[in-house]
């Protein structure tokens, strides 16, 4: 094409998925023991988040599977407790539920149960998130049953830099991370320094005001940041923060900045009910007294025609209101 | 390659093997009485040795046994919930064993896994598992990248006749014969799916058939007898050494005991029971060493070394020190390690 970039320039405008697919590949240049397995890898995966990478580094390292996601995750289990790094693909979330079993049983315990003999250095890409119409089945984001779970990093960029960043730094942390790219993300288009690191567990401050902490992630960030220049919100000093990574989660970033303001609103695309936002708002509400608001998906699931999936997706305008009201309570 | 005679002195090594995990279940037995509450037993209010759950092996030795004979150390194995056997077969410490079993910091997991999850990497041995067929997609992906790395060793995958009806089972098989790798599957058959009896819920013509339906090798052995599963072992592990891709082995044996340790199996024919006890796996290899000359003396001692031995552990065990509290937060991961609510 190449949409697949190549790798010696440090700035490059980048996609989401170029992002990652440059991440991975950079990965693999340095260390033959990265490998990625999933299904339709060769011929790029079904977002082109792998493309040109089969060609690169073949069959061997490349691994197209069968659709065997039970398989595909326990295989990595076990390559990497026999020494490869692999990054595993489920495609979308939803289909990582067939192999539920060998992330929590297996992957999350393996370490812990064996009484640390083993390691279990993989990174499960589980692509997250409504977009194109796709329903009940190919539209949810689960983040909170991960970050549940003892043993597993959760990470969720927002960005084509926190793609690059974050992917690497996941490859390099040698514990099992759940990475949630988020599906409606894939053809957004940015900057990336390909020498910036970003370390697993460090939000970001995206703007800064004395009045409201705003706090998201994965697809909420974008929206998050177009609420700010609603008119519901003019005059308003927000410090929004893109917590980037859930488990472990930068609770001394948020907990400061609630203190400072008073009063924390979690957003993020997930059903609220048991969402990660409870335990943010939770957290900081013990921490710091401040008041807490949430705004996630009512507990349905994604509906197919617009009108429907509507009711489940964030919006500039629904956080807005949702900040709104929780700055005159 | 043509299976390796068994000598006399092979029976003897398989048989003092076998000896050794007989011991060690039966002295772990021992140790859990009074231990986990299940199946409506209420636990005593003396604390037990073992507290919680033992899946026991007894009288399915010969598997364990016949197969780990033909490993090496550097092959890797993952087990299931009933792992003693294996666990020990492929050459772990009976005391660190017995440790683990007690919740001892000196155990191979360190206390933090107990029977179910015993296992000791120094010697390959990838871990028992509570779930059942979970350890078939790991043994795939150890192979998997045994063979990426060029290693010439293969991995061992025990599984019983219940994981042959869960999902894994196909995904798992199916994966090794298209990527052609270095696995030895072993069905250890012991007739009963917890506490029903398999048959009446497996379709088909049973576990070698579906293997053979995906284009894999599998043979058929009575695996009460060392000796065939040994003989049949070295022919398969031969095939999957020599990088022939997957083999299977279906070894049909009998689990003398309940599931779990304080299951008495009542569930069960007596009849049937007795008819297993009088062909189980070491008693029909002792006479046949007698038959070949061994006296029962020598025997005897052999016996009695396996007794010495898991005495010794249980003693060790005993006065091996708990783990510290602080030990519960470690070995989970390094991003984010520490107390976190």
């Amino acid at each position: 094409m190449s949409s697949t970039p190549t790798s010696t320039e440090t700035m490059q405008t980048l996609t989401y998925a170029q992002a990652g697919a440059l991440a991975l590949q950079q990965a693999m240049s340095a260390d033959s023991r990265v490998v990625a397995l999933g299904e339709d890898l060769g011929r790029g995966g079904v977002f082109g988040q792998y493309r040109g990478l089969q060609q690169m580094f073949g069959a061997d390292r490349i691994i197209d599977t069968p659709i065997s996601e039970a398989n595909i995750m326990g295989a990595a289990v076990g390559m990497a407790l026999a020494g490869l790094r692999p990054v595993v693909e489920m495609r979308v979330i939803d289909f990582a539920l067939c192999a539920m079993d060998e992330i929590v049983n297996q992957a999350a315990k393996n370490r812990y149960m064996f009484g640390g003999q083993g390691r279990v250095p993989l990174v499960a890409r589980l692509p997250i998130g409504i977009w194109s119409a796709s329903a009940a089945q190919h539209s949810q984001s689960l983040e909170a049953w991960f970050a549940h779970l003892p043993g597993l990093v959760v990470a969720t960029p927002a960005t084509p830099q926190d793609n690059f960043s974050l992917l690497k730094a996941a490859m390099a942390s040698g514990d099992p991370v759940i990475y949630m790219e988020h599906k409606e993300l894939w053809g957004e288009s940015a900057a990336v320094d390909t020498t910036l690191p970003v370390p697993l567990g460090k939000a970001a401050l995206l703007s800064s005001g004395n009045d409201l902490t705003l706090v998201t992630w994965s697809r909420g960030v974008a929206q998050a940041l177009k609420s700010l220049q609603l008119p519901e919100l003019a005059g308003v000093g927000v410090d929004l923060i893109d917590l980037r990574t859930l488990w472990p989660w930068d609770q001394a970033a948020v907990h400061a900045s609630a203190a400072r303001t008073g009063r924390l609103l979690v957003v993020h695309e997930a059903v609220q009910v048991a969402g990660f936002g409870a335990e943010v708002a939770a957290s900081t509400a013990e921490a710091t007294g401040c008041r807490v608001a949430r705004l996630g998906a009512p507990r349905i699931p994604v509906g197919y025609a617009d009108v429907l999936e509507q009711q489940s997706r964030l919006s500039p305008q629904k956080i807005a209101l949702a900040a709104r009201a929780l700055l005159d309570r | 390659m043509p299976a390796h005679p068994s000598t006399g002195a092979r029976a003897l090594q398989l048989y003092t093997l076998m000896r050794r995990i007989r011991a060690f279940e039966d002295a772990a037995e021992q140790a859990s009485l009074g231990g986990v509450a299940a199946w409506g037993l209420a636990a005593s209010d003396k604390p037990a040795l073992v507290r919680g759950p033992l899946h026991l092996s007894t009288g399915q030795e010969a598997v364990a046994a016949g197969v780990c004979l033909n490993l090496q150390c550097e092959d890797l194995l993952t087990s299931t919930h009933r792992g003693h056997g294996h666990t020990l077969a492929k050459g772990a410490d009976t005391t660190r064993m017995m440790c683990e079993l007690f919740g001892r910091a000196t155990g191979t997991n360190k206390g933090k896994g107990g029977s179910m999850h015993i296992a000791d990497f120094s010697v390959g041995m990838l871990g028992a598992n509570g779930v059942v067929a979970a350890g078939i997609p790991i043994a795939t992906g150890a192979a998997h990248a045994l063979k990426l790395r060029g290693l010439p060793n293969i991995v061992a995958c025990f599984f019983g006749d219940g994981a042959a009806n869960r999902g894994p089972f196909l995904e798992g098989l199916n994966w090794a014969q298209v990527f052609k790798l270095p696995v030895f599957f072993v069905c250890e058959d012991n007739r009963i799916s917890a506490t029903t009896p398999t048959g009446p819920m497996t379709a088909g013509e049973g576990v070698s058939a579906r293997a053979q339906a995906l284009g894999i090798p599998a043979s058929l052995v009575d695996g009460n007898d060392a000796e065939a599963v040994d003989a049949a072992a070295a022919q398969l592990v031969a095939q999957v050494r020599s990088g022939g891709g997957p083999r299977l082995l279906h070894a049909v044996t009998y689990r003398i005991k309940g599931h779990v340790s304080v299951d008495p199996g009542s569930y069960r024919n007596p009849d049937e029971v007795a008819a297993a006890q009088a062909r189980e796996p070491l008693l029909l290899l002792r006479h046949r060493l007698l038959a070949q000359g061994h006296s029962s003396q020598s025997l005897d001692a052999v016996d009695a070394a396996a007794k010495a031995e898991i005495d010794g552990a249980l003693a060790a065990a005993q006065a091996a020190p708990w783990p510290e509290a602080g030990a519960a937060y470690e070995d989970i991961m390094d991003t984010g390690a520490g107390v976190w609510r």
